[in-house]
């Protein structure tokens, strides 16, 4: 998919460059825009770096391990098959509270060890390592930190003030989600 | 508004003394994290810099302005902005390109402007959903994906949808 996109970004500007007589300023926009890229990195470094530092301080005092406390009632509703087992539940548990936190690195390992578990039993783990899955590509987070940390160095007023937007949406999408998920999940088994 | 800008100083005064009270090394963690940071804008620069040619040829070329003339009416009618097209297609196969393309679109427009926010919002509340589908199920060795992709896809258009409104309704 990303090949064809960018395959096609690039030869259609071609074309494109050709036809409406801009070939000295878009073969200069090449080089330029590769320039630019450098300089944007350059300037976000300082403060991805000083995201990923407040994330581990949140990983290491263990705050995402008290959330994930908290998350259990909830996920014995959404998970009732998985969540009777311990080992499931607690990576459930785990993995829901880091993508809360917006600990993408710690949520991922959870995560899969969750989806090793839920493969392992049988028809309806593999119904709720779906909905595991949608839920894990239809991001919780709760601290957008990683696009407030561009915002911040693009020279955004207030880079957080995006937060409420962001978990509003994050809610549709969620809710979007279970949605789907509920009634494709009627319509495959009618289907089969 | 104002306390939102305060949240990670927030964050990193109390999780600080929560170190402090529980005797975790608080600024070696700070120094690993930041650490990975660095890591994390190592990757990101092979993806900005193929992303930034590609867009600023797109514009130099006069292609951009044709296709968002093109797309203007369909994405008039879902209330939109169309210079967020490249950005929710790449949003479900690469992190590193729709922040990539988020970054872009900061930098030409503002981060403060409507289509500054919505990218800003559009990459908040989403995930790089192919990227998921594909870790989760090959690590739990299931090949039959079922309804899982359908349903996250309609999520992520929910996602991009409701990012433009929400966004539209707060700051346009």
């Amino acid at each position: 998919m990303l090949n064809l996109l960018f395959s096609l970004l690039f030869l259609l500007s071609l074309f494109c460059a050709v036809l409406t007589g801009k070939e000295t300023e878009t073969g200069r926009a090449l080089l330029d825009g590769a320039g630019a890229a450098l300089r944007f990195c350059l300037d976000i470094t300082g403060s991805l770096c000083l995201w990923s530092a407040l994330s581990e301080l949140l990983a290491q005092t263990g705050l995402s391990g008290r959330l994930s406390s908290a998350l259990r009632p909830l996920l014995r509703r959404l998970f009732p098959r998985s969540a009777r087992e311990d080992g499931i539940c607690e990576a459930l548990s785990e993995n829901l509270s880091a993508n809360l936190l917006g600990l993408g690195n710690a949520a991922t390992p959870a995560g899969v060890r969750a989806a090793k578990g839920m493969a392992a039993l049988g028809e309806g783990g593999r119904e709720e390592l779906a909905l595991l899955v949608v839920l894990n590509t239809a991001s919780l987070q709760i601290l957008p930190g990683t696009i407030a940390a561009v915002r911040a160095s693009a020279g955004a007023a207030s880079p957080f003030d995006i937060m409420p937007a962001v978990w509003l949406s994050s809610a549709v999408s969620v809710g979007a989600g279970l949605t789907a998920a509920f009634l494709l999940k009627k319509l495959w088994r009618c289907y089969r | 508004m104002a306390l939102l800008s305060l949240t990670p100083l927030l964050l990193l005064g109390f999780s600080c003394l929560y170190a402090l009270a529980l005797g975790v090394d608080a600024y070696g963690a700070l120094l690993t994290g930041a650490k990975k940071g660095l890591t994390l804008a190592l990757e990101l620069l092979p993806a900005l810099v193929i992303l930034f040619a590609a867009v600023w040829c797109l514009r130099a070329s006069g292609l951009s302005e044709l296709l968002c003339r093109l797309a203007e009416p369909l994405f008039r009618f879902f209330g939109v902005p169309e210079e967020t097209g490249l950005l929710m297609l790449i949003r479900p196969l690469s992190g590193s390109g729709a922040l990539a393309a988020a970054g872009e679109l900061m930098e030409t427009y503002g981060p403060d402007s409507l289509i500054g926010r919505t990218a800003s919002v559009m990459i908040g509340s989403s995930e790089t959903t192919f990227y998921v589908i594909s870790v989760y199920y090959s690590a739990a060795g299931v090949r039959r994906t079922g309804w899982a992709i359908p349903a996250a896809l309609c999520a992520d258009l929910a996602c991009f949808l409701s990012a433009a409104w929400i966004s539209r309704l707060l700051w346009a």
